[in-house]
């Protein structure tokens, strides 16, 4: 287990290198460097840069180098923690993140915990009690759920509450606290906030979800290990969350691999919608504006926080999953 | 004794049907799929002819015709069958200084359904000015979903949306298929390095989050690219991302086809590998595949939409869902014209009919997957 | 003697989409306490569900339409009818492992992969053991983990500290089944139910677990129901045997009777079919005749007559009721009695 662990851990390092290698070169395929479109930039307000100013700053940056070269620096910023200087906000893109990385990790993870409370109940339910009215009425509930991209639905929750209750649902903070300090009433503001935009986001993966712990529960159902449990004489809702539930769940924390990069995606989206802090916004103007230093470093952070949660995902399949822990 | 027979001359005709006739039979006892299939099958005439369906020229702008409430059509007319519209009553509101229309049911216009109306071009080939629904009068412009902030028509641009957001989800997952049989095929057929190196690869696409990668590449693309150049290259890059679950899935084929008998006896027999690979292992799941594909269209058409929704997809003068959704982003706007979120609707049913579909088809496909 | 259990006339059918079908139909037979009932037949004759109704373990779509099974619990004079409990209620869920064990055909499957086996038999006499001690004490696990280990050294389990916390995959065929018959046998039960116990482990193991459930059982004397379509298996373990056919019994009799005796055509096609060492090895083995019939398609009349070697014409028309044809021996057969079930 622990070795299992550690060659995970060991092979961290090794993918964020290919992650890194493939996002500058992503980054880097719009024409022109980013000195040009700053140039532009400037132009645009009215200043000015010199020529011998440009060159200067393009040898600084290293620009005027081979693109491996240039990535070779790249990397090496980021390993002393230098995600370079970001061109429209003339700041730091490390400080930028940093102030927006929390609340977009604190709205993903909510995201997260609010689906699967949802979602296993709901699919245990379906399961056991197959083609009821509640369980049919939750398959189309699932299927709008999917069909529904997450803009959509912020659209049409905003505009009914702009509409119909004269509220505005956007943003994290009631103004009041948008820029106080951290403090209780500053986070019970955001959980009042919190919740319809995470709510938003995880539909479709609650959808989906919900679905498969069905599947996999009706599955379990059918195995002889449930007959053995009732012949002992148990209480069959005892019976049920403590083995067939137990067993469905073990490949439903497995989807946390492919359901992270999903809430990121949709986050992205949701966020600029809604108007919420979070780095997906900051990225979107970010490639608009061609602040590709920014867009380099927001994509890296993505990358690495869903290899750490895929990661982790499959720590904690082993964890709870013997056949894994002790083959592993 | 008659059911008995009858019975058994049941039994005789599925025992010789062939599997497409199986999965055919089995499509069938789904109605929510049939209806979706219908109801595809529509939307794919619309994306051949939109003009025909689109009651006026879709970039027509008319700055005095902004947010113009939907119009119903009406059937009938005092019992006999003579379809109209109400008509459009504005008054200037004179605090806000905006335009404010309503219905007025008591004037109608009336409407005619196949009647001439402005020219397009049938598949590029011919001319014609015949449409499913037109105004009597043709210097007369009915709005049957409304009209956006330039007074364009909302009906005949999701017609054109149509067309556009349909074909990117198809063609992205036509390539995406060729990408994931071909890539896949290889590494379950020939297995070794080869299998290892585009697992990584898979495995590598699928752990990054989708949409930020797409916002990158496509804002990658040059800006003077016209919008035909465009929409491909955003397939492109929707299906160089997507390929990714097809190819797992024909890996996996590949994989537990190798060591079954009939593929053994087939190469015991000589046949060759290609031969044996196109005769004997692709038609084992080709329906397969087919379901799957059905199941990846409506997730390329909402990424489409999301990245157009963004302003990094499809880009205005070309219309597709996603450009006519952006028109809804401001909620100001939306609370004065919510028929601004239409499209989103027909978004949602058109993902709808493909997952009902596709979960019809795999379903049909494969009885004993569940 | 009363019987410990006593079913009467027991008929379970399943609605599925493409009709109903009556699974058991008006099966009768007693199990006296302390004896071991086989019960043979093809695979799809009712078996296994019989012995599931007989713990209320039927599931959706399939349900008990009528009989009776009357049991005589270890403190009433009078017999409960586990037909009449609601299947989830607590007086049922008493007598399931309590008063009736289950040992179910795979052990395998029928352990979970993610609990240790010693936890599942722990919880079993959590369940029920605090009904044989004084004054009815909850026993604390620490004990109930103890008389786990005593009932795995019991069943021949070695290292049995180290086996309870071992999961199912962990171990063998023949120690997985002993876990299970441990598992039945943690809460004293007065009946213990074998579903085709050894059909999914080896032949040497076979023998084995058979040995010692012989072994268990002229111990603690336990009434067993020895389910299988193995003859063989019936001849060393049963001292009674019913013989099931459609859900119907078609005769039942000391196993001495049945094997040397038997009256009924289905019996006697059966035991044909069986290999002998002794008989002449160039003799193609005798098979039953047509194929057992689809469920749906029940035959009229006894359900055996149309792969009967002696049917007659009566056969199809009316179904045999279960008659006494000899001192201890019942059987359902037109040619030993005249007497038909009332239509």
């Amino acid at each position: 287990m622990t070795r299992y662990i550690l060659r995970r851990l060991a092979l961290l390092p090794l993918l964020m290198v290919v992650y890194s290698f493939v996002i500058f070169v992503i980054i880097q395929a719009p024409p022109g460097d980013f000195l040009t479109a700053y140039v532009a930039t400037l132009a645009s307000s009215g200043s000015s840069m010199s020529a011998e100013q440009v060159q200067a700053l393009r040898q600084q940056y290293g620009l005027d180098q081979p693109m491996i070269v240039q990535y070779v620096l790249w990397l090496q910023h980021l390993l002393h923690g230098d995600f370079g200087l970001s061109l429209e906000y003339q700041r730091p893109n490390a400080d930028l993140i940093g102030e927006q990385l929390g609340l977009t990790l604190a709205l993903a993870l909510f995201s997260l915990v609010l689906t699967w409370v949802i979602a296993v109940p709901a699919g245990i339910y379906s399961a056991t009690h197959p083609r009821s009215w509640g369980d049919h009425a939750l398959t189309v509930i699932n299927y709008v759920g999917v069909a529904t991209p997450n803009f959509m639905l912020a659209l049409i929750l905003m505009w009914i509450a702009f509409a119909y209750f004269d509220i505005s649902v956007t943003g994290l903070f009631s103004p009041e606290f948008a820029d106080a300090p951290w403090s209780l009433a500053r986070v019970l503001d955001l959980l009042g906030h919190i919740w319809l935009p995470a709510l938003v986001l995880g539909i479709a993966g609650t959808a989906r979800l919900s679905r498969i712990m069905r599947a996999n529960l009706l599955d379990e159902l059918n195995k002889p290990y449930v007959v053995t449990a009732r012949a002992k004489g148990m209480k069959e809702w005892r019976l049920v969350l403590r083995y067939p539930v137990r067993l469905a769940f073990n490949p439903l924390v497995s989807t946390i691999g492919w359901y992270l990069p999903l809430l990121f995606s949709g986050s992205l989206i949701v966020a600029t919608v809604m108007n919420l802090p979070n780095i997906g916004p900051l990225l979107l103007r970010a490639l608009v504006n061609q602040d590709m230093y920014l867009a380099g470093g927001i994509l890296l952070i993505y990358s690495f926080l869903t290899v750490l949660g895929t990661l982790l995902s499959d720590i904690l399949l082993a964890l709870i999953d013997p056949r894994i822990r002790v083959e592993g | 004794m008659t059911t008995l027979d009858a019975g058994t001359v049941a039994e005789d005709r599925v025992a010789v049907a062939s599997n497409w006739r199986l999965v055919w039979w089995r499509f069938r006892r789904h109605h929510l799929a049939m209806l979706s299939a219908v109801l595809l099958i529509g939307l794919y005439v619309v994306v051949l002819m939109p003009d025909f369906f689109a009651t006026q020229d879709p970039e027509r702008t008319d700055a005095r015709q902004a947010f113009i409430p939907v119009q119903m059509v009406h059937l009938f007319d005092d019992g006999k069958l003579a379809p109209w519209v109400p008509a459009i009553a504005g008054k200037r509101n004179p605090v806000t200084l905006r335009m404010e229309w309503t219905t007025d049911k008591q004037r109608k216009v009336p409407i005619r359904f196949f009647a001439p109306g402005h020219r397009w071009r049938v598949l590029g080939l011919f001319e014609t000015n015949l449409h499913l629904i037109a105004p009597a009068d043709p210097t007369q412009r009915i709005f049957l979903l409304g009209s956006d902030r330039l007074g364009r028509d909302q009906w005949s641009r999701i017609m054109h949306g149509t067309q556009t957001s349909m074909t990117v989800g198809l063609v992205a997952v036509a390539l995406s298929v060729i990408l994931g049989v071909v890539l896949g095929g290889i590494s379950g057929y020939v297995g070794g390095k080869t299998d290892q190196v585009i697992q990584r690869v898979i495995e590598l696409l699928q752990s990054v989050p989708t949409i930020p990668i797409w916002l990158a590449l496509s804002a990658a693309l040059p800006r003077d690219w016209t919008p035909t150049e465009i929409f491909f290259a955003i397939t492109v890059i929707l299906s160089l991302v997507g390929w990714t679950t097809l190819g797992r899935e024909v890996r996996g084929r590949f994989l537990a086809l190798r060591e079954e008998d009939f593929v053994l006896a087939a190469r015991l027999a000589g046949c060759s590998q290609m031969r044996i690979i196109l005769r004997h292992m692709v038609p084992t799941f080709l329906s397969h595949i087919i379901a799957t594909s059905s199941l990846a269209i409506p997730v390329m058409i909402i990424n489409e939409t999301s990245l157009s929704f963004l302003g990094l997809g499809i880009r205005p003068p070309a219309i597709s869902w996603g450009v006519l959704l952006q028109e809804a982003q401001n909620i100001q706007t939306l609370a004065l014209a919510p028929w601004l979120l239409i499209p989103g609707l027909v978004v949602i049913v058109a993902v709808l009919a493909f997952n009902l579909v596709g979960d019809g088809l795999r379903d049909a496909a494969d009885p004993y997957s569940q | 003697m009363t019987p410990l259990l006593s079913v009467r006339d027991l008929r379970v059918s399943f609605a599925l989409d493409e009709g109903l079908v009556r699974a058991v139909d008006g099966t009768s037979f007693d199990v006296m306490p302390g004896q071991v009932l086989g019960v043979v037949g093809e695979s799809g004759c009712g078996k296994s569900v019989t012995m599931r109704a007989i713990l209320q373990l039927i599931e959706r779509p399939g349900r008990i339409t009528s009989g009776e099974i009357r049991f005589r619990r270890r403190d009433g004079d009078n017999a409960v009818d586990i037909a009449r409990l609601p299947p989830r209620g607590p007086e049922m869920r008493d007598i399931r492992g309590g008063e009736i064990a289950l040992i179910p055909q795979e052990p395998m499957a029928a352990f979970s992969p993610v609990h240790t086996v010693g936890d599942q038999v722990i919880e079993a006499i959590l369940l029920h053991g605090h009904r044989w001690q004084e004054g009815g004490r909850r026993l604390r696990r620490a004990e109930a983990r103890d008389i786990t280990v005593g009932l795995f050294r019991d069943v021949g389990i070695s290292m049995p500290e180290q086996r309870i916390d071992a999961f199912s995959w962990q171990l063998s065929g023949g120690l997985r089944q002993r876990a299970m018959i441990a598992m039945a046998l943690s809460c004293k039960p007065r009946l213990l139910i074998a579903d085709e116990p050894t059909t999914a482990i080896d032949v040497t193991t076979q023998a084995q677990v058979l040995a010692l459930l012989r072994d268990l059982q002229a111990r603690y004397n336990t009434a067993i129901i020895f389910i299988t379509h193995d003859l063989g298996v019936i001849a060393q373990m049963a001292s009674y045997v019913v013989v099931m056919y459609l859900g119907r019994v078609m005769e039942q009799g000391p196993v001495d009777d049945i094997f040397h005796n038997p009256r009924h055509p289905y019996t006697k096609a059966l035991l044909r079919s069986i290999p002998s060492l002794h008989g002449a090895t160039r003799v193609a083995l005798p098979v039953i005749s047509g194929a057992l019939p689809h469920p749906f398609n029940r035959p009229p009349g006894c359900p055996f007559h149309p792969r009967c070697p002696d049917a007659m014409a009566r056969c199809a028309a009316a179904i045999p009721s279960l008659q006494p044809v000899a001192a201890h021996q019942l059987a359902s057969c037109f040619l030993h009695h005249d007497q038909a079930e009332p239509a």
